[in-house]
């Protein structure tokens, strides 16, 4: 299984501020998001959504999707942050 | 030098905390502090502020140290909640205190321009039953660009 979590607007679009994925063995970070639902999919290849895996800011998500994934992981998807 | 950096789920006093700041950091001539607020008025009912553990203090704190590190500030105090607050409750407060007041005026904004564009957090607001989730301003962006 991985976790992932949904921050911002992204939660709307997934349902919930997280859900749990089951994964065989390892796979890549597009076969993860391959997954989910095609709107929350397209969401997340969005340009200016960023990943941090295990609390790691890896980057552009989009730019991330050989990523192995292995299980256990936590995954955060972050849209642009609009805060204070 | 000493850096007060904290997120809180719950509220603050900011009056009492301008206090205590002040009385600890009696050799500052001058301490610049700023406090935000949630702003009332416009028909918003409520305001949340989500945020993610392993990013958001950290950055917190590394922003700190930024700051401090581009001005010779005596101490600095950043204080930022999270969770819903409504009209009046406030969510961000900087104080900067130095020798001089240049420096803290300068410092305190600076903390303030990279919270806002830069931290990790998420905010929606509540208004007429519903919410909404608030997308960046570019204006915050444009305040960032100023600093180089």
């Amino acid at each position: 299984m991985a976790q992932l979590l949904f921050l911002g607007r992204l939660e709307d679009l997934a349902g919930a501020s997280g859900m749990q994925v089951p994964l065989a063995g390892a796979a890549s970070l597009e076969a993860v998001i391959g997954q989910l639902p095609a709107q929350l999919a397209a969401a997340l290849g969005e340009p200016r959504i960023r990943l941090a895996i295990n609390g790691e800011l890896v980057g552009a998500c989009r730019e991330a999707g050989a990523l192995m994934i292995a299980d256990g992981d936590e995954l955060a998807f972050l849209p642009p942050v609009s805060g204070g | 030098m000493a850096a007060d950096v904290r997120l809180l789920d719950s509220p603050f006093d900011p009056a009492a905390e301008l206090t205590a700041f002040s009385s600890a950091h009696e050799s500052a001539g001058g301490i610049a502090s700023f406090l935000g607020q949630v702003r009332g008025g416009e028909g918003v009912e409520a305001l949340e502020l989500r945020h993610f553990g392993p990013l958001t203090l950290p950055g917190m704190k590394q922003l700190a140290e930024s700051v401090q590190s581009r001005w010779p500030v005596i101490a600095l105090l950043i204080i930022h909640r999270t969770g819903v607050m409504h009209p009046g409750d406030p969510i961000v407060m900087v104080s900067a205190a130095a020798r001089h007041r240049r420096d803290a005026f300068a410092a305190a904004e600076f903390a303030m321009d990279h919270l806002k564009s830069e931290s990790w957090f998420w905010k929606r607001e509540k208004s007429g039953g519903e919410w909404r989730w608030i997308e960046p301003r570019e204006q915050d962006f444009a305040d960032l660009s100023r600093w180089g």
